[in-house]
């Protein structure tokens, strides 16, 4: 078959197909991931033993378990206590609870390298803790983590082909399946890490964009790696 | 009955571990006045000012703000801040807000007022502390007697009944720390109740109803500036005046 035929009448419409599919597994994952991850970093920093422990153990947790052996979990495992999710959801729940892990860790290393004093003088003017968090702490803290938080969203738009695992025919499936089909293993891979390569691309331009929108002199964004 | 004072302190007490740093504090303020603590540092002035609006709680004693209890007051203590504003030694400027978000963010969020009417509120104190022209500058772009001049206007949004002022020139040189001192000295003089650590003597001198000399967590000496900078009773007193006036 003509190269130029195949990647344009079968290649590209299945990509195509594979790209929304990862985009939706994506663009769900990571909001609620964000606000897990929020909630895990505020509990284990400002909770109380209790609940600073249960959080601790979920970080420890979701960041020791291959995601792979989660998804598996969600998918094969849960049905036999009778919890049947469809693979779209076991996965965006997967990713969720792994996201959330590695964001609330940016996020408390950003929370415990904002000054006491903040914490002190909005407590002084009669905030309490929770209007403190809220107002000073959390938009400082946001912030720095921010360089964190976007290596976290690329991670998972890599991580997200591990739904194809479970049937999932995002992306990288979508490959998988036409290159096996017609037996062109370097065309549909190359293919896809190039559409990979642009999604990242994207996104490290508007993550640059967004911390040049919210910058504040003087407030020196950390760096991660 | 009202007491005549605005704030009572009665018997505090506090240990950081087995280091005692406040031994049996008691003194009272009436409305208007401005209290001055003087002293060698680490005895305790400081750590006296946050017991006093509970950012440290003390071991034992009392806190009265107009007869109101404030010590053992539990989750009530945010509405008795409000009354008791702070000014810190590093300033404390919320370094992600303006000058004048600095100063309407408290009334906006605690007090629940509209916008529009704190961010009037807001500039109006900007003004009374000289800074109506950097109202959109962020903290970083500020000097430090400019950032110390919008934290006592960030306070006085607050309307409270007394200021805490903790050691508020010590991180500002000597011109920077004048511009500070001359809207204290103003506050003073407008009738604010002021208790203000410091090691600046002028100011005690001039501005002080009343000077504290604390030493080892007790009060040593306490009276008008007059007396207690000139003719000190006590010999500790005596000599800590002594090697100030030699700077």
């Amino acid at each position: 078959m003509d190269t130029i035929i195949f990647l344009t009448r079968i290649l590209m419409p299945a990509l195509w197909q594979g790209l929304i599919v990862t985009l939706e597994l994506v663009l769900l994952t990571a909001p609620f991931g964000l606000l897990l991850g929020i909630g895990i970093a505020l509990g284990r920093q400002y909770g109380g033993r209790g609940l600073s422990s249960v959080c601790a153990g979920y970080i420890v947790f979701f960041k020791g378990c291959p995601l792979l052996l989660l998804l598996f979990m969600l998918y094969f495992g849960l049905p036999t206590i009778g919890i049947t999710l469809p693979a779209f959801t076991a996965s965006v729940i997967g990713f969720i609870l792994c996201n959330a892990a590695y964001n609330s860790e940016y996020i408390r290393g950003a929370i415990k390298s904002i000054k006491d004093g903040q914490m002190t003088a909005a407590q002084a003017l009669g905030m309490t803790k929770v209007q403190a968090i809220e107002t000073i702490i959390l938009p400082q803290a946001l912030r720095r983590a921010i360089p964190g938080l976007s290596n976290e969203f690329i991670y998972l738009i890599k991580y997200s082909s591990l739904a194809y695992m479970i049937t999932v025919v995002e992306l990288s499936g979508a490959a998988k399946l036409v290159a096996t089909k017609y037996f062109m293993f370097n065309e549909s891979f190359l293919a896809v890490g190039i559409v990979y390569l642009a999604l990242v691309t994207v996104t490290t331009y508007a993550v640059d964009r967004l911390e040049k929108r919210i910058a504040i002199p003087g407030m020196v964004q950390t760096s991660s790696g | 009955m009202t007491s005549e004072y605005i704030l009572r302190i009665v018997d505090l007490h506090k240990n950081f571990g087995d280091r005692e740093v406040l031994h049996g504090i008691s003194f009272n303020v009436k409305k208007g006045e401005t209290v001055v603590f003087i002293g060698p540092s680490g005895t305790g002035k400081s750590t006296l000012l946050r017991c006093i609006n509970q950012l440290t709680e003390p071991d034992r004693g009392h806190v009265y703000i107009d007869d109101d209890e404030v010590t053992g007051c539990g989750h009530r203590i945010s509405e008795y801040r409000q009354r008791i504003g702070m000014v810190f030694q590093n300033f404390n400027l919320f370094d992600h807000l303006t000058a004048v978000q600095n100063v309407e963010i408290a009334p906006i969020r605690v007090r629940k007022m509209k916008p529009a009417d704190a961010r009037e509120k807001a500039m109006e104190e900007l003004r009374r502390v000289g800074m109506q022209d950097w109202a959109d500058h962020y903290p970083s772009e500020l000097s430090g007697g400019q950032a110390q001049r919008v934290s006592i206007a960030r306070s006085l949004a607050m309307d409270p009944e007394v200021i805490l002022f903790d050691e508020p020139t010590s991180a500002l040189d000597p011109e920077l720390t004048r511009e500070v001192l001359e809207v204290m000295k103003d506050l003073a003089k407008s009738g604010m109740t002021m208790l203000v650590v410091t090691h600046e003597m002028d100011f005690a001198r001039s501005v002080a109803t009343e000077v504290i000399f604390m030493e080892g967590g007790q009060i040593v000496e306490q009276g008008p500036p007059a007396e207690i900078m000139k003719n000190p009773k006590h010999p500790r007193t005596r000599e800590f005046i002594g090697k100030i006036a030699e700077h």
